[in-house]
């Protein structure tokens, strides 16, 4: 966008002040917007932002450094990044990528030089049922085809602002295929408060302790426990503030589940959220939104006006005096990380996403070292249900560990992507029967994060005693090489992990490297085992679960489809990885000497 | 009520609130570490003091000593695990032991040989850091950084000014100076800082005073580190 005047910068960021305040909190908020209205964050607006919120110049930049969607260089007018995760590709997102640009004649990453665009990668931006996707500034485009693509073109050429793109081109589907328990019903008139006020926080307590019910991000910890660890911290006294946080980062490639309950179960989440600051005692919120979704805002806020007009939310809520309660949306900006509870914490609080050492943990020490509630979107719009019709409601189905259901977010190879909810304990044959999955080679549970499985293990059970699972489900058919899962969800944490320990953030890069020796057909059967070791050692090490879990997908396919490594191992044991012939181009260019006496002779 | 916990079978006592590194210390056994310094809340993030509890590794100096825990250390798996650990420490920066004015008082070198490093292993990655000399009396060499942050939190919480700060993420992480030109020279750094003291490794190196004690002669020249202990424990030295 060139080369913004001094005085505009100012007067935006002036006026952003005016908006979000001057916390400090808010740092990562201004600079969304600053990136939003400028194409990049200059550095008039980062020595503005550091005077007028009183942070070091070195935390500014440095966010910004964190943060995929933020940038210290210009990007083009249009800032195009597509999608890059498996399923995207999956779909042939890279021949679009190609196609785009070869129509607008530059490369990937750097601005053309008129200014005009820019064409990046992303990680999964959540529309694996509808891909493959791309972010125009920041807004979703689904449903990409070569004929889109190429219209998409004519539009950057001519200039034509976002607000007169066809309509279509941002249309995001629900696609909900099978609804349960939570999806049967998205209505609600604030039935659950009612029950709080009329049977206080104790009682709620109690039903939620009936039902079962475990987080839905993830880790399934029992959210009765957290609620009642967050009210009673501190001694339980009422004059230490106290905050709810609704995880909405979503950033497991291949879910969307929670994109789905946000934009049509809007309601039941932010009753949730309201019910929990009645349990607990909180008068704030924040909905943490993972930049992707940030078209969702507008109808997010228009719910949040309407549900203060109803009285839902904000001061005296119900007509209860004190219950005072209200929801703020902090927007992320390309960090998966952030979907970590205590990384998510420190975004909120405007810092990079890393990690905090646990413990204390949230419920005790949180959101500006407060006892804070973080929980999954799913999980507030349960609890919320619990309340109004009571523990046995959830409890009547799923497993012994694992009460109630489960919203998957389907996609991959199958003729029907989307949304299904089962009870848990529900096998995968059953899913992939339902979805219309044929061929099946593997599926990968739980998002890159989770487990890759093999056909033998279709009658295994969704539930955290077998396969626990966020909800992410993606679908490999036989005409798939399962190499470029691996590939792509390797180049995925090293992109992700946040850098704080060394195991994942060396390794993870370590580990992207011998992957894509292997695809070269460069590797050894040495190299194998180096993965192996490596994916240990980070499993073992790492500080968080992100560098827990991000082998799995390696040590996964090694045991359970080592042929898609073992067909490209170039010897029986070892190769080096560095190649005296490439080393010595320079020498030769540079002699202008490259007759075969100049050539190093491989040993085979 | 006396808390004992096991390290490698011997009794250790400690406090409560400590924590296994504090218990360890304080009995005087030694568990390697980077970027662990009593002197400083304890960080985590280098991950070379794992050490075993429960049949898992855990960090030791951000885990809670507990009565009667079972905590191994000195067993070849566990150092294998640490060599390694270091080994990705070593190929992520440019770290040229013979030629570095550190050799031999490098708490990072004398860690490896600890652990029985014998070469880096993994593939380097050769990163592009500059060097900074912009500042009068000290210069800072970005390849020999392993990000501890003992510098950050040196100048956070001991000096008072957040001279440094880490900036990016994932393995384009690196350390950044808080000055509008991002030099050391422009930042409010001064040579009496304790943050030019804290530094493991030869990234925050004073000027002038190049190659004073001969290589060979140095701490870790005389005696390994788990009996002589880290840079800061010295007599007169940091
Ligand atoms: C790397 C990483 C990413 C995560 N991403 C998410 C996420 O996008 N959404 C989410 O709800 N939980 C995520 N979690 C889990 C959260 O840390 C936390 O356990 C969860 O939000 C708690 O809510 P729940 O109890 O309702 O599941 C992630 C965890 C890790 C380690
Ligand atoms: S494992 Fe370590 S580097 Fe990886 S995301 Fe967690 S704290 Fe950051």
């Amino acid at each position: 966008m060139g080369e913004p005047v001094d005085s505009k910068v100012q007067a935006f960021v002036a006026r952003s002040l005016g908006l979000y305040g001057q916390a400090p909190e808010y740092l990562l908020q201004h600079l969304i917007a600053v990136q939003q209205q400028f194409g990049w964050v200059p550095p008039t607006a980062v020595d503005a932002l550091a005077a007028a919120l009183d942070v070091a110049h070195a935390q500014v930049r440095g966010a910004v450094a964190f943060y995929a969607f933020l940038h210290d260089q210009p990007r083009g007018d249009f800032d195009i990044l597509f999608s890059d995760n498996i399923t995207d590709r999956m779909l042939g997102n890279q021949r679009l990528v190609g196609l785009l640009a070869e129509r607008l004649g530059l490369g990937l990453d750097a601005p053309r030089a008129d200014g005009r665009v820019t064409i990046g990668l992303t990680s999964c931006t959540g529309m694996c049922d509808q891909g493959p996707a791309l972010l125009v500034n920041g807004q979703a485009v689904t449903a990409l085809t070569a004929a889109r693509v190429d219209r998409i073109a004519d539009l950057v050429e001519e200039g034509v602002p976002l607000e007169r793109w066809p309509g279509a081109f941002f249309r995001v589907e629900d696609n909900i295929r099978r609804r349960g328990l939570l999806l049967s019903n998205p209505a609600t008139d604030g039935a659950s408060l009612r029950r709080l006020l009329d049977g206080g926080a104790d009682a709620a307590l109690a039903e939620l302790e009936r039902s079962g019910l475990r987080g839905r991000g993830g880790a399934g910890f029992t959210t009765a426990l957290k609620w009642r660890f967050c009210r009673e911290a501190e001694g339980g006294d009422r004059t230490v503030p106290r905050f709810v946080v609704c995880n909405a980062d979503e950033g497991e490639p291949g879910t969307f589940k929670d994109r789905v309950l946000l934009t049509s179960y809007t309601d039941l989440v932010f009753e949730g959220m309201t019910l929990c600051a009645g349990v607990i005692g909180a008068r704030l919120g924040f909905l943490y939104l993972r930049g992707e979704y940030r078209y969702l805002v507008p109808h997010l806020e228009s719910v949040l006006a309407r549900r203060r007009a109803e009285g839902l939310l904000g001061k005296d809520i119900l007509g209860q005096q004190g219950f005072d309660f209200d929801i703020a949306i902090h927007l992320g900006a390309g960090a998966y990380i952030c979907g970590e509870e205590s990384a998510l914490i420190e975004s909120l609080e405007g810092k990079r996403g890393v990690t905090r050492k646990r413990p204390p943990f949230p419920v005790i020490s949180g959101y500006q070292d407060r006892p804070t509630v973080v929980n999954n979107v799913e999980t507030f719009l349960a609890a919320a249900r619990v309340v109004q019709w009571g523990g046995y409601w959830l409890r009547g189905e799923g497993t012994d560990q694992s009460a109630g259901s489960k919203i998957l977010s389907v996609s991959g190879d199958c003729a029907r992507p989307g949304i299904y909810e089962y009870p848990f304990g529900t096998p995968v044959h059953r899913v992939l029967t339902d979805c219309g999955a044929e061929e099946v080679q593997a599926v990968q549970v739980s998002g890159a994060a989770g487990t890759t499985l093999a056909p033998a293990e279709f009658d295994r059970l969704l539930a955290f005693e077998d396969l626990p699972t966020a909800g992410s489900f993606m679908i490999f058919d036989r005409s798939r090489d399962l190499l470029d899962l691996v590939r792509n969800f390797a180049a995925f944490f090293a992109h992700e992990s946040c850098g704080f320990c060394t195991p994942c953030r060396v390794g993870t890069a370590l580990l992207r490297n011998l992957v894509e020796k292997v695809a070269a057909g460069q590797a050894s059967a040495h190299d194998l085992q180096e993965l192996r070791d490596i994916g240990a050692v980070m499993r073992q090490t790492s500080y968080c679960g992100l560098g827990h879990t991000a082998p799995n997908h390696v040590l996964n396919t090694l045991d359970k489809f080592p042929a898609i490594y073992r067909r490209r191992l170039r010897s029986a044991d070892y190769s080096p990885s560095f190649d005296l012939d490439a080393a010595l181009a320079s020498a030769r260019a540079l002699t202008g000497r490259d007759g075969v006496a100049d050539h190093v002779e491989e040993e085979a | 009520m006396s808390t004992t916990l096991s390290l490698d079978g011997r009794p250790i006592p400690f406090t409560p609130g400590q924590t296994i590194m504090d218990a360890a210390l304080a009995a005087g056994i030694y568990i390697p570490h980077l970027c662990h310094n009593p002197d400083y809340a304890p960080h985590g993030s280098c991950r070379v003091c794992m050490v075993g509890v429960g049949g898992r590794l855990v960090s030791a100096c951000t885990t809670a000593a507990l009565d009667g825990m079972t905590v191994e250390s000195n067993t070849e798996t566990i150092q294998s695990t640490r060599r390694s650990i270091v080994q990705m420490l070593f190929v992520e920066g440019n770290h040229v032991c013979p030629a570095c004015e550190r050799s031999g008082s490098c708490q990072l070198q004398a860690v490896a040989y600890y652990v029985g490093m014998l070469s880096p292993h993994f593939p380097q990655f050769f990163p592009q850091r500059p060097v900074d000399a912009s500042h009068p009396d000290f210069m800072i060499d970005f390849n020999r950084c392993i990000l501890c942050e003992l510098c950050v939190r040196a100048s956070r919480d001991h000096d008072h000014k957040r001279v440094f700060a880490v900036s990016g993420r994932g393995l384009a992480s690196h350390l950044v100076i808080d000055s509008p030109s991002g030099l050391l020279g422009d930042s409010h750094f001064a040579a009496s800082d304790r943050a030019a003291q804290v530094c493991p490794t030869g990234a925050i190196l004073p000027k002038h005073r190049g190659y004073e004690q001969p290589i060979g002669q140095r701490l870790y020249d005389q005696a390994p580190i788990s009996v002589v202990g880290d840079l800061r424990a010295q007599p007169g030295g940091e």
